[in-house]
């Protein structure tokens, strides 16, 4: 099943103006003191078959925006515009009872530690089988050789569907983790973190397997990470998160050549390359202070305090995501027209040598 | 507390002996540390040499199971439960005009251990939460350590923390003394782990993953905190890592570890632009690179890291690597050869008659 070029560039997932917040409760009587905007209005668009990475310091509401898609939390506010099989916008924003499950055959997602989202006490063919099941896909002999042909497409040997988990190790227990989560056919995969446990070898053949099941399956992914260079790799295009809201978004090239927003550019500075004649020693930016309190965010844009280049208007207004440059670049900064950022590019910093 | 420079009588002594090199702080000599579990024997560091010179930072690097933690902890010779170093010498030299004294022969709960542990060699660990004790202020802490080991009354000690702190980039740091460890975030609280193992200005200092749990922008801070205070003490570190980022960024030597044993050292450049041993390519090719874009497919390394209790004949990578010679690789197991000064390799594709 491959998809075709029309249906790529249609939005399968549509975030509109998506909030999350969670209640602050305080005192003898649970009194709600304040809320932790997790997700403050977040918009972003997933096109269908590819992979939107999805990146920023923890704290910053990336899984809890995972999360609220996926409908473990009720979002308090705001529209996730999902294109069915039909055709037809779903909106899962207010999504209930038996329509909601049949959303979650749909949309799937893998963990980031395996060891931790796999029922220790189940062997690998009820993991991957009870989906089966509760979806009513499969029973009985039907339902072996279902996970037989999932084990294999995820490279596991069938014969080893009846050991449990601890049988195996870290790389083939997040294997187990795709199986389960393709078993139901989904559209949409969200790996929350889903490679970043394992070794670096195991890493590089699961990165290579979840982009050949794309390829076979026309999977769309939402890919939740902090490693800069795996998101690189896998994305078509990414978007920053910073205290609850896209700061940027952009094609990944773009993103990485031409970063318009002062904390993707820290961001990209920050991270270490595997070179030791690129060492950015001393040409980092440091962002000063941490991350601020996400009940109590700072006025106007929540990055100002840590920015080098914040003015007046950053302290007091909040700036909005607006396209800049392409259609497909927005960013959500102020002075995005007027500032000089350093892409992140590892042949710049070679020519300076 | 700075080290007091060397007689121009101990320079040439260390000299001399090291035909021009001056001495090492560290040298770990064929270093055994085995597990004794239920489940059979573990050879969690089975032959393990290298060195650690004077103020430069050693990175080791491998794959989980590979042995790196163990090593670090085998030269604080504190080896978890179930494990005991069995051969080898792990020979320390603070004063390079003085004969080096054997780790492994001090008995690892008696009073010499305990006075080179946490005094001349302090330890980072990756989880900071685990380290703290979350019933003490950092201060109480603090205080404890340096009272165990510098002869310091309770005044001066506290003086003495305040300005650890200070040191590792803690605001208000007397302030912060009074703080519990939940108090702090994840990369301040590094950088309290930081400055307790610093708090007795070690000669040594070893970094176990330290910065793995962090973000990037955290990370950067750290590592940029880390080759600072080495710079000023003159620290030797001894970096365990699976991270090549950060080897690239900080290292001066690196240490390859696979099941046990170390394929390849050698300095930094060698080590990621001359490598020879095939697992050391192929772990570079595997990550994924930042200017390489989404089009291409990841090199990968067949196979995954053998469970300890199957460790396979001859060389330990032969079933994963690419190059094996069926009949030699399966059979022999390789011993470090020379490639160049300074870079070492045990594979049998470097041997005299491949």
């Amino acid at each position: 099943m491959t998809v075709d070029a029309d249906h790529r560039q249609s939005p399968l997932l549509e975030l509109r103006d998506l909030k999350m917040h969670f209640p602050i409760r305080r005192g003898a009587f649970r009194r709600i003191v304040g809320h932790i905007k997790a997700v403050d209005g977040v918009s972003l668009s997933v096109n269908r078959g590819e992979t939107l990475g999805i990146v920023g310091e923890s704290g910053c509401g990336k899984s809890t925006l995972a999360r609220t898609i996926l409908r473990v939390y009720h979002p308090t506010g705001g529209e996730i515009s999902y294109t069915g099989r039909s055709g037809a916008p779903i909106d899962l924003a207010t999504l209930s009872g038996p329509a909601l499950k049949e959303i979650h055959r749909d949309i799937r997602v893998v963990f980031q530690d395996p060891q931790s989202s796999l029922n220790p006490r189940l062997r690998v063919i009820d993991i991957i089988g009870e989906v089966l099941k509760v979806n009513g896909i499969a029973t009985g002999s039907e339902l072996e050789d279902r996970v037989a042909e999932l084990m294999r497409s995820v490279g596991l040997r069938p014969e080893f569907m009846h050991r449990y988990p601890h049988a195996f190790s870290g790389g083939e227990r997040q294997r187990v983790s795709i199986a389960r989560a393709l078993a139901p056919e989904p559209r949409l995969v969200i790996a929350d973190e889903a490679v970043s446990a394992l070794d670096v070898s195991v890493q590089a053949q699961t990165i290579n397997l979840l982009q050949d099941l794309q390829e076979r399956f026309g999977l769309t992914y939402l890919f939740v990470a902090h490693d800069l260079s795996v998101v690189r790799h896998i994305s078509d295009s990414v978007a920053v998160m910073y205290m609850g809201r896209v700061v940027e978004k952009a094609p990944t090239d773009a993103i990485f050549a031409s970063p318009r927003h002062p904390y993707t550019e820290a961001l990209l500075s920050a991270v270490p390359t595997p070179d030791p004649r690129l060492r950015r020693r001393g040409r980092r930016i440091h962002l000063a202070g941490e991350v601020a309190d996400p009940a109590n965010p700072p006025s106007g844009c929540p990055f100002h305090p840590r920015c080098r280049y914040a003015t007046g208007i950053c302290k007091s207004d909040v700036p909005p995501l607006r396209s800049i440059a392409t259609s497909d670049h927005s960013v959500a900064c102020h002075l995005a027209d007027n500032l000089k950022l350093n892409p992140f590019d590892e042949y710049a910093f070679a020519e300076l040598h | 507390m700075l080290q007091t420079p060397m007689s121009i009588k101990q320079m040439s002594a260390v000299v001399r002996e090291r035909g021009g090199m001056p001495s090492p702080l560290i040298e770990v000599d064929n270093l055994r540390t085995h597990f004794f579990g239920n489940a059979g024997l573990v050879k969690a560091v089975d032959g393990v040499s290298f060195s650690i010179p004077r103020g430069k930072t050693v990175c080791v690097v491998g794959e989980s199971g590979s042995g790196k933690s163990i090593t670090g902890r085998s030269i604080l010779n504190q080896v978890p439960r179930g494990g005991r170093i069995v051969s080898g010498a792990i020979r320390y030299r603070p004063d390079p005009a003085q004969p080096p004294l054997d780790i492994v022969k001090l008995d690892p709960r008696g009073k010499e251990m305990r006075a080179l542990r946490g005094a001349q060699i302090g330890l980072i660990s990756q989880e900071p939460m685990a380290a703290l004790s979350p019933f003490h202020t950092i201060g109480n802490q603090m205080v404890e350590v340096i009272r165990l080991h510098l002869k310091m009354g309770r005044r001066e000690a506290r003086e003495h923390a305040i300005e650890t702190l200070a040191l590792v980039g803690i605001p208000r740091p007397a302030e912060r003394m009074e703080s519990y460890s939940f108090q702090f975030s994840g990369g301040m609280r590094q950088r309290v782990c930081i400055a307790l193992a610093l708090s007795c200005r070690p000669k040594l200092l070893i970094a176990d993953e330290p910065t793995t749990a962090l973000d990037v922008t955290t990370q950067a801070n750290i590592l940029d905190l880390l080759s600072r205070l080495q710079a000023d003490f003159n620290l030797s570190v001894l970096f365990v890592t699976h991270d090549l980022g950060v080897v690239a960024e900080i290292a001066d030597e690196v240490v390859v570890m696979y099941l046990g044993k170390v394929v390849e050292t050698g300095d930094v450049d060698t080590i990621f632009h001359a490598p020879a041993h095939p697992y050391t390519k192929a772990l570079l090719q595997s990550v994924p690179r930042m200017h390489a874009g989404g089009a291409t497919r990841l090199p990968t390394i067949d196979g995954m890291v053998p469970s300890p209790f199957e460790r396979p004949q001859g060389c330990g990578f032969h079933p994963r690597c690419a190059m094996a010679v069926h009949g030699l690789c399966d059979r022999e197991v390789p011993e470090p050869i020379t490639i160049s000064e300074g870079h070492v390799a045990s594979c049998l594709l470097h041997g005299e008659n491949p």
